[in-house]
């Protein structure tokens, strides 16, 4: 693969454009080494810098404690969100309640800020179906078809205009979404309706083994906003400020009718999912120096440079965590109970004869088998 | 004039856009023109530019967007252009909107209308000709429906935006404009779910429905046979009892679609007689449809149609 630059063109007669035409800049507020300058700082409250900082630690425990549950096979496959904190934490930390959010699964404290129960995210894990109906009423949904839910955000964002609702659309999806043919119509169509959605690309360079210069031969997600008539940013998103602050201002240009293509860039540290070996398809030496690169520990410099450090009780903000996610899985454990009519009747507002008939076959052969209910219940459960 | 189903459906948006603000008409060309085939005219200088939106050139998004709309409240009906153009939009279909009631436990639903004209016998190009009811018909969660008449037209597209669930409107474009019949100007719904028996008889049940409808009529009245004729009007879910009924009297059945035989809605409902009145039968059933092949261009369709001839053969075959 050799990258579009101006290097092809630079003798030619005709006025080619390419990549260099349009160099993106990544924005960003604290540095790698936790450098910054304070003039750029956002406004916040001393709580809200705390807070944000209480938010990536809940993402980040949630993670590990996550993987714990589905090593010890109390959980389905999970994908870890770690080395996503800030990407996560800071987009989400922008959204209203009315705003819609639709996920791709790796952004649990972006829901749960809009109030969404952690209970409710370990039933999504456990493939308990009622989860998404828990998420629907915070006006979230997670939608494990990469980047066919795209043009839904689009939809969902006409309707806020056609309705006059204040209110935001967001899609947060990864850099393999962007290769699909419906983000490609879900953003187009968006910009020519004016829609309030932000179109939010965590880009941690993975699409399961595919890495980023396998998706595409752009330099950047973001500037292909320019091609779609979109506002569009890259963000260093292991910077929780720059994140939450450019997220801020895309919200308000979305409100105002100017869809967003936001690029948040940061790096999936861990395997795709729990299925997933990354050390079959990339080299330690690549992982390693983001390991060092912490979104958490480069915001824990900036509370120390800002002398907010001591307003952080991490030990105890930990412990709350902990007692949050064990109270959640208590509360997942106890759910229930379950019945094979839920499958049925939610397909349509009202049941169909014929399917009805199915219910009643299924419910016949499980109380006339004895084996069948004995066979389903020796079946793998995580 | 008598009205055409082009004018049933422009009645039946006409009047759904008065009733229901939340009714909404877009997709490629329908607002400044007023759609290909002119079944959206009028409608943009009558509801604004709000209510009815020429988009781009984009099946996915035209059918995402439905859902999304859906979603937040409004009753979206889109028009694909061409059925051979929906297969870019099956993805949000299969999805999204045939599933969203059942994903999130009835907290959202996709209350949608996607129209489409369907079918071959226009003198097209290729992509202009197809019947894939059956595989629409097939997903769980999405209702197919294929009017014959500009009567039912009117009712079942009526019927179909106010349908809390997702809709698939196939028109049959062959007879667009050939069919007239008096279309009243009140609020009428034509139910969904329920077949319509167009002609009854004691010799043989006849089942089809969209264009081959009128094909079947023709056959049935240039033969000495006591014919049945049922119009099914809805695909998914299907009118079980109707069918069951009319074979439990006639005891013989033929099944005719434009769609391809392999794997067709035929098989489908000859399944459903097997399961449901197989002992009632006098003689195999048989099939009348469409080959395992493309549509063919213009040239050379009429050899893939399902015309009268060959219909009647089989229904006087399965009578004897």
């Amino acid at each position: 693969m050799t990258k579009n630059t101006s290097q092809g063109a630079d003798d030619l007669d005709a006025p080619w454009i390419t990549q260099d035409d349009l160099p993106v800049k990544k924005y960003q507020i604290i540095d790698e080494n936790g450098e910054y300058d304070p003039e750029d700082v956002p406004e916040l409250t001393t709580e809200e810098f705390v807070d944000l900082y209480r938010w990536m630690l809940v993402e980040k425990r949630y993670a590990e404690r996550m993987i714990n549950l589905q090593r010890r096979g109390e959980m389905g496959t999970v994908g870890s969100s770690r080395g996503h904190e800030a990407s996560i934490v800071g987009s989400g930390y922008a959204l209203t309640d009315d705003d819609y959010l639709l996920a791709m699964g790796r952004e649990t404290s972006a829901m749960l800020m809009k109030g969404v129960s952690l209970r409710d995210i370990l039933l999504f894990w456990r493939g308990i179906d009622d989860a998404q109906k828990y998420l629907a009423q915070r006006n979230c949904m997670i939608g494990i078809s990469v980047g066919g839910y795209l043009p839904v955000v689009t939809g969902i964002g006409w309707g806020m205009n056609i309705t006059d609702t204040d209110a935001v659309v967001t899609a947060h999806f990864g850099d393999g979404a962007t290769s699909t043919g419906a983000f490609h119509e879900a953003v187009n169509f968006a910009g020519v309706l004016d829609a309030p959605a932000i179109f939010y690309c965590q880009n941690n360079q993975w699409a399961i083994s595919t890495p980023f210069e396998k998706q595409t031969n752009a330099n950047s997600i973001a500037q292909r906003a320019v091609g779609y008539g979109l506002h569009g940013i890259r963000v260093d998103g292991n910077d929780v400020l720059a994140t939450y602050h450019a997220m801020s201002e895309a919200r308000e240009l979305a409100r105002q009718g100017n869809p967003v293509l936001f690029e948040g860039l940061t790096y999936r540290r861990e395997g795709h999912s729990t299925s997933d070996d990354p050390t079959q398809y990339r080299d330690r030496d690549e992982v390693e120096p983001w390991l060092d690169r912490d979104p958490i520990e480069r915001y824990e410099s900036f509370l120390k440079s800002e002398g907010l450090w001591d307003e952080v009780d991490e030990e105890a903000m930990v412990a709350e965590v902990d007692e949050e996610f064990d109270a959640a899985i208590e509360a997942a454990n106890a759910y229930g109970p379950r019945d094979v009519e839920e499958l049925f009747v939610y397909l349509y507002d009202e049941l169909p004869s014929e399917l009805e008939d199915q219910l009643r076959e299924l419910e016949r052969s499980l109380e006339e088998l004895d084996e069948l209910e004995e066979y389903i219940e020796r079946r793998p459960k995580g | 004039m008598p009205e055409t189903i082009i004018d049933a459906i422009n009645m039946a948006l006409t009047e759904e856009m008065e009733r229901d603000e939340r009714v909404v008409v877009f997709g490629e060309d329908v607002a400044e023109t007023g759609g290909v085939f002119r079944a959206t005219e009028g409608l943009k200088d009558k509801f604004g530019g709000t209510r009815v939106v020429d988009t781009p050139l984009s099946e996915i998004a035209i059918a995402g967007g439905a859902v999304g709309l859906a979603v937040f409240g409004l009753r979206p009906v889109a028009e694909i252009q061409f059925s051979g153009f929906l297969p870019p939009a099956f993805d949000q279909l299969v999805t999204h909107a045939s599933r969203m009631r059942w994903r999130t436990r009835g907290e959202w639903s996709a209350p949608l209308v996607v129209r489409t004209p369907y079918g071959a016998g226009i003198r097209a190009l290729e992509h202009h000709s197809e019947s894939l009811e059956g595989a629409y018909a097939h997903i769980p969660g999405l209702k197919v429906v294929i009017p014959s008449t500009p009567y039912d037209t009117k009712g079942l597209l009526k019927a179909s935006i106010r349908d809390p669930d997702p809709v698939l409107f196939m028109e049959p474009k062959h007879v667009y404009r050939s069919v007239r019949e008096d279309v009243p100007a009140d609020d009428y719904e034509v139910p969904i779910g329920e077949a319509a028996v167009r002609r009854e008889g004691e010799d043989v049940t006849v089942i089809s429905w969209g264009a081959m409808m009128h094909k079947t009529l023709e056959a049935v009245e240039k033969i000495d046979v006591d014919a049945e004729v049922i119009d099914l009007r809805t695909i998914s879910p299907m009118d079980r009892e109707t069918i069951v009924e009319s074979v439990k009297k006639t005891g013989r059945c033929v099944v005719v679609h434009e769609a391809p035989k392999s794997g067709g809605w035929a098989s489908e409902i000859i399944a459903t007689i097997n399961d449901e009145v197989l002992m009632y039968l006098e003689a195999p059933i048989e099939r009348v449809t469409g080959f395992d092949i493309p549509v063919p261009l213009l040239s050379m369709e009429d050899y893939y149609i399902p015309h009268p001839p060959r219909i009647a053969e089989a229904i006087e075959r399965v009578a004897e």
